[in-house]
């Protein structure tokens, strides 16, 4: 392990206590949030009003999502593409320093999401939603630090994603797809995390005491995800909770 | 059984309980705190007894089968960690040991975790053998063994965990609950996979994903473990034909972008090796 992963800030994961462990990670979260009026106003989940019976209405409404499976399998494709989209950039525009080794590996990732991306378009089909308009802008991709920061947070909020979406899931094809694509996930959040702090690839910010990792519902995900998301979406027949 | 009464008594103690258990809540993330509050002989009652509100009528044996399944796998993995960590040099210390200090931690929280969950109906601990009949005579007095032997035992249970969500389909407790060990049992191989790449050998060129099969340099005696993680096909979709960032999307990128799962036979037919009754 010493041999290839240099641990950058030895300190973080020994010195800090739990409590502040759930600091930074509640820290991480709004930061990513970014919980404003504007983001959450295009988030009309099923608890709304429901505004497609026919599910046929996108007219006006943004991308629609559609529902049930459907539903589940594009909100997938859409954390897909924002994270093909960052892996992208990230290989095109390597920060001052990137070993061979992390080029190597985020070469890996980043064909992996695209991998994700292309099967979702294409299992989808005619039901997939359009590219999705994404806004890298408030990455500094020169910056180490931010470049794996913010990988660190699109790899575990992959991995709740998945976690908090697999009950939802009806079609037992579709859930062991989802499993098939969750642990592929797992292992890039935990290489990260290693590149960021070697030895914190499952620690408190993530794990529970019970030993479970994190799962969150589909709206809290879009929620974090909607200040990477330009393009307007309707998520009003995706289920959730 | 009055359940009510159990709901009242552990609302005296905590107060927040009718908040935890509203629907809008994850129950199970809250049990560790409860714990603390609730007195040790209501607790498993408690649990079943939410559990079994959870998964109601349906096929409740097959969710007790999948369950005893999986703590029949972390009792191997907590004991064999356990017994890593306490056996004095092999593991240098420092991160390696940290690292593997934490992996313990965690399978011994799942095993726990799961034998609340199950209460009276969890399966008693099996005698492990992790020599394997004699196949890892050093697993416990040559670290790069030890390393092999862990990392087989993290991708089984990726892929061992992967093979039953099918049974807890819509399940929202058993079915997140382990969907939730599932991921950190990833997070656990792919650390592992880091560890014993960075031993060099045979191990130097795996990644902390699967490449094709049998990809860890251990030998033969693991290829049932890796068998059929070389597909490249998804629900029909031969992924190495999709577009990749040039041309298509290679064949080494296909089979890690996707894990496989294993049927229960091949996993205890695996396990089996390192069970000795």
């Amino acid at each position: 392990m010493e041999k290839t992963t240099k641990p950058h800030n030895d300190s973080l994961f020994h010195s800090n206590s739990e409590i502040e462990k759930r600091d930074l990670r509640r820290r991480d979260f709004l930061k990513f949030a970014g919980a404003s009026a504007a983001s959450l106003a295009i988030l009309g989940m099923s608890s709304c009003k429901k505004d497609h019976d026919d599910g046929m209405d996108n007219g006006g409404k943004g991308l629609y999502f559609g529902s049930g499976d459907i539903a589940i399998l594009n909100y997938a494709y859409a954390l897909e593409q924002l994270e093909a989209a960052f892996y992208i950039q990230l290989v095109n525009n390597p920060y001052t320093g990137m070993t061979d080794m992390e080029k190597a590996f985020f070469t890996d990732i980043r064909d992996h999401e695209i991998a994700h991306r292309e099967f979702f378009k294409v299992a989808l089909g005619a039901k997939a939603i359009s590219s999705l308009d994404l806004n890298l802008s408030g990455i500094n991709f020169s910056s180490r630090e931010n470049v794996l920061a913010t990988a660190k947070t699109f790899e575990d909020l992959g991995v709740s994603a998945y976690n908090g979406a697999g009950w939802l899931i009806k079609d037992p094809n579709y859930l062991l797809l989802a499993g098939k694509i969750v642990s592929v996930e797992a292992r890039h959040a935990a290489w990260v995390r290693d590149m960021i702090d070697n030895g914190s690839f499952a620690n408190m910010e993530v794990v529970d005491s019970n030993g479970l990792d994190v799962a969150k519902s589909p709206s809290v995900v879009l929620s974090a995800a909607a200040p990477f998301i330009k393009s307007k979406i309707d998520v009003s027949d995706l289920p959730t909770y | 059984m009055n359940l009510l009464n159990v709901f009242e008594q552990i609302n005296a103690v905590d107060p927040e309980f009718s908040d935890r258990i509203s629907p809008r809540r994850e129950a199970i993330k809250n049990l560790a705190s409860m714990s603390k509050k609730v007195t040790l002989a209501a607790l498993p009652f408690f649990v079943s007894e939410l559990f079994k509100k959870a998964y109601g009528a349906t096929a409740p044996t097959d969710v007790n089968g999948v369950l005893n399944y999986a703590l029949t796998l972390e009792y191997l993995e907590a004991e064999y960690y356990t017994m890593g960590v306490a056996k004095a040099g092999l593991i240098p210390s420092g991160k390696p040991l940290g690292a593997i200090t934490t992996i313990r931690d965690h399978e011994v929280a799942h095993v726990n975790f799961l034998k609340q969950v199950l209460g009276s109906k969890a399966v008693s601990k099996p005698t492990f053998d992790f020599t394997a009949g004699g196949t890892f005579g050093n697993v416990f007095s040559d670290y790069d063994t030890f390393l092999a032997v862990a990392q087989a035992f993290e991708d089984t249970g990726v892929r061992a965990y992967k093979g039953q969500a099918g049974i807890l389909l819509g399940n929202r407790v058993v079915l997140t609950a382990a969907l939730q060990i599932h991921s950190v049992e990833a997070r656990h191989a792919s650390h592992i996979r880091q560890m014993h790449r960075a031993r060099g050998g045979g191990a130097a060129n795996q990644k902390p994903w699967i490449t094709g099969a049998n990809d860890t340099g251990i030998g033969a005696v693991v290829d049932p473990i890796y068998a059929g993680e070389d597909n490249v096909k998804q629900a029909g979709v031969d992924i190495t034909s999709l577009s990749g960032s040039m041309g298509k999307i290679s064949t080494s990128a296909a089979t890690q972008s996707f894990d496989e799962p294993l049927t229960a036979e091949a996993v205890l037919n695996i396990a089996g090796l390192f069970i000795k009754a």
